[in-house]
């Protein structure tokens, strides 16, 4: 949680979403919300995960998440499946305040068009939209 | 750290462990606070007054105290309270204001105490004329001439609003899916929406804090049923395009709600219903001075226009042409009940009270002050160099409440809202409304009421700037406030994840 840090291998939304495209497999990405994203809610209460099997929308809302002070919006940085939720953020929700980038990952997705990735931020351009 | 919270230390009562024990706790079997009278009636078989299967198999558990037990019990826990009779209070959006004590006098009249809600309306003439009396004084203020007060809270009343809503645009033949609301919204906006069975569409916000007119034509088509709106916003801004956004509004034959939430800071000054709103609620416990903070009671009165009248709630309280008051049931395209009886009758003894002790100029001057004190303490915050490091969120001229944003502070001195927050309670002063609205970052929402004096003001203006300039110097202290209070630094996040709501006994 400590200090901001934006890792170098992720593409960013400017709605503090960020997405890992599977190195070994491009059509695979990760998603989760940033560290700003994480410092700006507070301490996270509730993450309600999407089906799996559920497809989302690039630019879409697919889910919340609750912190202390509101409930917000989760937006997909690319369009997909969802074929895995971290089923442990049920019971342990601040791991996305604790390890945004690891353990605080939210879905695992199919990608249904990974040039989509194409029109997001890396972490340089997305560090700069934030001052 | 200690030497900078002395000023303060006195201000609450601390007590020992023993404090935190509940009532049932101190409970010890065959204590009582009273004794009964001799039974001076005929004495019946009890089989005869109750059949045995309506009748409690084991007695009820309720704690057994001595009566000095009892007050001293819950006199303890009011000193542990922050309360407006005893500090500044100026939590945005929920008006603040002091609650005259006449109030208390006038509702406590037996009249009005002991007045049961199954009492035939013959019996109950003078209740049932307040009330009348009441509907009228509301819907001169906001411009709309029908009214009910059966709404017991704001949250209420917007539930009946979007409900009269469908059964106008059911009237029509129409079947509407959406709702609008700014993203500034107060948190119920979008609840409510959702409850009456409506997607609710979030409308953006301009630069200069108004509705984006721009993004509510996008949302604007005929499946739209409705738009909430508070003007002033809950950034404290009047809507400057209001008359354009009630035009948009109608164009696509939706109805326009106005929120209550800050009517303090226009009663007799401008009129929902002439800015084009079609239906309003009212916070009889913010603008109209019932007591609340805790939980209640408060009540939502909802008035309307002309083509949402027939929709009202049932029984409306009427005067008949003898001059009598009663209650009419005869209202075929009624939404029905939304509460049992007529609503929470001792707030609308107060409401009532307080509008005519005001007056229709004295309304208008409470509106006014409350718009001066908010400008006024803004003016002074600048003045002791707050807005450097708490820049206001939109800079311009504030209505009744204003929004700071934490941002510059959080940067640059390394304490977030919440920790001046948290601080300010060591100074005896209740803190703002924090994270809200949304959309502005670390946001602090101040309101000071018309209420306060210029005293109170510069007070609150010169703690929070020591705050700042204590947190320059060592900001642990803040990030680790409060100090002096009964209780230090909640987990809400653990109270939250992992709630206690029983307590076994």
């Amino acid at each position: 949680m400590a200090d901001p840090h934006y890792p170098e291998d992720l593409r960013y939304n400017a709605e503090h979403d960020w997405a890992r495209i599977d190195p070994a497999n491009p059509g695979e990405a990760t998603f989760g919300i940033t560290w700003y994203a994480q410092d700006t809610l507070g301490e996270v209460v509730f993450f309600t995960p999407p089906a799996v099997g559920s497809m989302l929308v690039k630019g879409e809302h697919y889910t919340e998440v609750e912190s202390v002070k509101a409930v917000s919006d989760v937006v997909a940085p690319l369009s997909g499946e969802v074929t895995e939720v971290n089923e442990a953020l049920s019971a342990e929700p601040q791991r996305i305040n604790e390890d945004p980038y690891g353990d605080g990952w939210l879905v695992r997705v199919r990608l249904t068009d990974p040039a989509e990735a194409d029109s997001l931020m890396d972490a340089g351009a997305y560090a700069a939209m934030l001052t | 750290m200690s030497d900078q919270v002395d000023a303060s230390r006195q201000r609450w009562f601390i007590d020992s462990a023993d404090d935190e024990l509940t009532i049932f706790e101190r409970s010890r079997p065959g204590r009582r606070a009273f004794t009964a009278p001799l039974l001076d009636v005929p004495v019946r078989p009890l089989d005869e007054l109750i059949a045995p299967e309506l009748r409690r198999r084991e007695p009820a558990r309720l704690p057994e105290l001595s009566e000095p037990e009892i007050v001293r019990h819950y006199t303890r826990l009011s000193k542990r309270n922050f309360d407006l009779d005893t500090g500044f209070y100026p939590l945005g959006s929920c008006t603040m204001k002091h609650n005259p004590k006449l109030h208390e006098r006038v509702a406590a009249l037996p009249g009005h105490a002991q007045l049961h809600p199954l009492q035939a309306p013959e019996d109950a003439q003078g209740a049932l004329e307040l009330m009348w009396r009441l509907q009228h004084a509301l819907g001169e203020i906001a411009g709309l001439p029908h009214v009910t007060l059966q709404p017991s809270a704001g949250s209420h009343g917007e539930l009946t609003g979007v409900l009269l809503t469908r059964a106008y645009h059911e009237a029509r033949g129409e079947r509407r899916t959406k709702v609008l609301a700014p993203d500034t919204a107060h948190g119920t906006n979008p609840a409510t929406v959702t409850m009456a069975g409506y997607e609710l569409v979030k409308i953006g916000t301009d630069e200069y804090g108004n509705v984006d007119i721009d993004d509510l034509r996008r949302h604007a088509d005929d499946d739209v049923a409705c738009l909430m709106l508070t003007n002033p916003s809950t950034l404290g801004l009047f809507e400057r395009h209001i008359e354009e956004i009630a035009r948009t509004v109608h164009d696509v034959g939706a109805t326009l709600y106005y929120d209550g939430a800050n009517l303090n800071a226009i009663m007799g000054v401008s009129r929902p219903g002439d800015m084009g709103f079609d239906i309003v609620h009212f916070n009889l416990h913010k603008s109209f001075t019932q007591p609340h903070g805790g939980g209640g009671p408060g009540a939502g009165p909802v008035a309307v226009a002309e083509h949402m009248e027939p929709y009202l709630p049932r029984p409306q309280v009427v005067m008949r042409e003898d001059g009598s008051f009663d209650l009419d049931d005869d209202r075929p395209r009624s939404i029905g009940r939304v509460r049992g009886f007529q609503g929470n009758y001792g707030v609308f003894v107060r409401s009532y009270a307080y509008i005519r002790s005001l007056g229709a100029a004295g309304l208008r001057e409470a509106s006014t002050i409350a718009v001066l004190n908010a400008n006024y303490l803004l003016a002074r915050l600048r003045r002791e160099g707050v807005l450097e490091y708490l820049p206001a969120a939109y800079d311009r001229l504030c209505m009744h409440e204003f929004v700071l944003s934490g941002a510059v502070m959080k940067r640059e001195l390394g304490i977030r809202t919440l920790d001046l927050a948290k601080r300010l309670l060591d100074h005896g002063v209740h803190p703002p409304t924090v994270y809200f609205p949304l959309i502005v970052e670390e946001a602090l929402l101040v309101e000071p009421t018309e209420t306060e004096t210029r005293e109170t003001l510069d007070h609150f203006a010169a703690v929070v700037a020591e705050i700042l300039r204590e947190a320059a110097r060592d900001p642990e202290i803040a990030r680790t406030a409060p100090h002096t209070t009964p209780v230090r630094r909640l987990d809400e996040a653990g109270a939250a994840r992992h709630p206690v709501v029983r307590q076994a006994l």
